[in-house]
């Protein structure tokens, strides 16, 4: 459960204080797929920056399962990162030279799992993202975007995380791709009920979702429910 | 994070970049390798040149006469020559306390002849206690003994050299034993031989010929004199204090206010060459020593082209859940395992061009423990000055903008 209110986050340049969110209020419920567009410079990319912990609002309260993530150290955010939050970047962001099981497992070695059943986990990870098993020993780099970016989904859910973010996850995908990894989002969300943000300017990817906000300027201009 | 997991994080990170670990390793396998071979070879000459110091005897105040002047014309014949040291001096002298043992010497070159050949020598006038003064040992038969001093016995003792000289190089010492030697037309009885020791500077102790004091004196070089007294004082602490109380004693006896003798301190001696090997050891310490310290940049440098090279790694690291102190172990790690492992080769090359040293171009060397400890010390140390910066900047790194970063 995730709870946005009266968010507000401004920045300080030169020439004085620019605000990028300006009283954000809404909330997603476990299990929504959801998705955030709007133009670039809308605030988007902040408000997925505040969701994801990476940042924190200036004023205003964000609840991540009843948490104000608001008033967290530095420290105590990259754990709440570590056990909530699950990344997918635009760019995949993998460890290149390393193996995709390593990949996957990394998140467990920052939460201090036992090593033994750390494999078990990825290997679990990585079916639910739907790669199949004989690159599971490839290094990343040999792998092709789509591939890549199903080990990035596999890492983002290999802690069991509240809320799976997606920052473009198609961005540096073709069509045919992006299609496919965005039916493997739809699939996570329907059958094993992963709370799922989209953040995509796309309206076409923003679509796959069951429920768009749509930001502009910084105030949210629409929220509503697809046909689907 | 875990130590174990820490670990392999930072061997992978230096695996995934072979040529570059490798390279900043070397600097520092050089670093440290030339120090512990530097300090080696400096440490090996200095104990090489106290220990041919300490084979003259151990201890030792070396007492020789001043220079003879005459009454009205001042013709100096330069130091040694004059003859005021006596046998009684000597004697005076060995009642002091802190004094184990004195050795008065007498000496002069005479042409020597044995069953035909001959050699020309140094015949040493000595009494019983020179062996354990002058750190001689005899190999076959005996020394001059204190009744041999007395009853002025014609017997001599001969190095090994004037063996070699007078009955050929290959010879049995046991049958020279009993041989009979003439110098100046006196027939002496060859009673020893001593042991090779080699030479000093520009003596050969080994060509050398050593009879009763007393005989010498009598048909020798005639009066009561002595060449040199050589005296051994108990302790290295006592020796300061025994050349004044030696001073003061023959001022007195020789009733003179300037002295007409000359003291040599062997500790002196051993102090200078030390402080000469000293300074010499320092100076190849610190050459090396700045090659360590280049090479302990080469990491830094290695490492901030590495934080930035890794930036999106960091965020990345960042975003899923590394803490500040993981970024900053794991790089501080990588640069302290990158000296370790240049720690561990650069002791191993150190050890391998001193033994080769030693080896092949027969420089004493000595590897000691403590520049082992020391550079391995060292290169931890480089490793976490250097590489702190580098992993700190890492650690800091903001999630955001390090994802960003292209």
């Amino acid at each position: 459960m995730i709870e946005c209110k009266n968010i507000v986050k401004t920045y300080k340049n030169d020439s004085g204080e620019i605000v990028v969110l300006k009283d954000l209020t809404f909330s997603i419920k476990d299990g929504e797929f959801i998705a955030i567009t709007g133009p670039s410079g809308s605030g988007k990319s902040t408000l997925m920056h505040i969701l994801g912990a990476l940042d924190t609002p200036t004023s205003g309260e964000y609840l991540l399962d009843g948490k104000n993530i608001a008033d967290f150290s530095d420290d105590e955010l990259a754990d709440i990162r570590n056990k909530k939050i699950g990344f997918v970047f635009q760019s995949f962001n993998l460890l290149a030279r390393s193996t995709v099981l390593r990949n996957v497992m990394l998140p467990l070695v920052y939460a201090e799992i036992p090593k033994q059943e750390r494999e078990t986990i990825a290997r679990l990870a990585l079916k639910s993202a739907g790669l199949d098993e004989k690159h599971y020993n490839n290094l990343s780099n040999q792998l092709s975007g789509g591939q890549m970016q199903r080990v990035a989904i596999a890492r983002a859910l290999v802690n069991n995380p509240t809320l799976i973010l997606a920052d473009e996850p198609t961005g540096n995908l073709d069509t045919k791709t992006g299609e496919i990894v965005l039916k493997t989002f739809e699939t996570l969300n329907r059958e094993q009920h992963h709370t799922i943000i989209l953040i995509t300017h796309e309206k076409e990817v923003a679509e796959h979702a069951d429920r768009i906000i749509f930001i502009r300027d910084g105030v949210i201009t629409d929220d509503y429910k697809t046909k689907k | 994070m875990k130590f174990l997991d820490l670990f392999e994080e930072i061997y992978s990170a230096l695996l995934a970049n072979k040529a570059r670990s490798g390279l900043t390793i070397l600097g520092i396998v050089i670093g440290i390798g030339s120090v512990i071979a530097m300090i080696a070879i400096g440490q090996g000459s200095q104990s090489s040149i106290e220990s041919s110091i300490q084979s003259l005897g151990s201890n030792l105040l070396l007492i020789t006469p001043g220079a003879q002047r005459g009454m009205g014309v001042q013709v100096s014949q330069g130091r040694g020559s004059s003859q005021t040291l006596t046998k009684d001096d000597a004697e005076a002298i060995s009642s002091l306390s802190s004094v184990l043992a004195v050795s008065p010497e007498v000496s002069g070159r005479y042409q020597v002849t044995a069953k035909g050949t001959n050699t020309n020598t140094t015949i040493n006038g000595v009494v019983s206690a020179y062996p354990t003064v002058r750190n001689v040992e005899v190999e076959t038969g005996n020394f001059i003994t204190d009744q041999n001093v007395k009853s002025m016995s014609k017997v001599a003792v001969i190095g090994p050299s004037v063996r070699d000289d007078l009955f050929g190089e290959d010879v049995d010492s046991s049958g020279v034993i009993g041989q009979t030697i003439r110098i100046k037309s006196i027939n002496f009885t060859i009673v020893g031989i001593t042991k090779e020791k080699g030479g000093s500077g520009f003596n050969n102790q080994d060509d050398v010929i050593y009879i009763p004091i007393t005989v010498s004196q009598q048909y020798l070089t005639g009066g009561n004199y002595v060449s040199t007294i050589a005296v051994q004082a108990s302790s290295q602490e006592e020796m300061t204090v025994l050349q004044t109380d030696i001073t003061t004693l023959l001022l007195d006896r020789h009733n003179v206010s300037t002295a007409d003798f000359s003291i040599m301190n062997q500790a002196d001696i051993v102090a200078t060459a030390s402080s000469v090997t000293n300074t010499f050891t320092m100076l190849l310490g610190s050459v090396a020593g700045i090659s360590l310290v280049v090479g302990g940049i080469g990491i830094m440098n290695m490492m901030l082209t590495t934080v930035t090279e890794r930036t999106r790694e960091i965020g990345l690291r960042k975003a899923i859940g590394a803490k500040r102190k993981d970024i900053n172990f794991q790089f501080l790690g990588e640069a302290i395992m990158l000296t370790f492992t240049g720690g561990i080769i650069g002791i191993i090359l150190g050890c391998l061009v001193s033994f080769v040293a030693y080896q092949f171009f027969s420089l004493a060397t000595q590897v000691s423990t403590f520049s082992v400890v020391l550079s391995f010390g060292v290169s931890g140390a480089i490793g976490i000055i250097f590489g702190y910066y580098p992993a700190n900047r890492a650690s800091k790194l903001n999630p955001i903008e390090a994802l960003r970063y292209e």
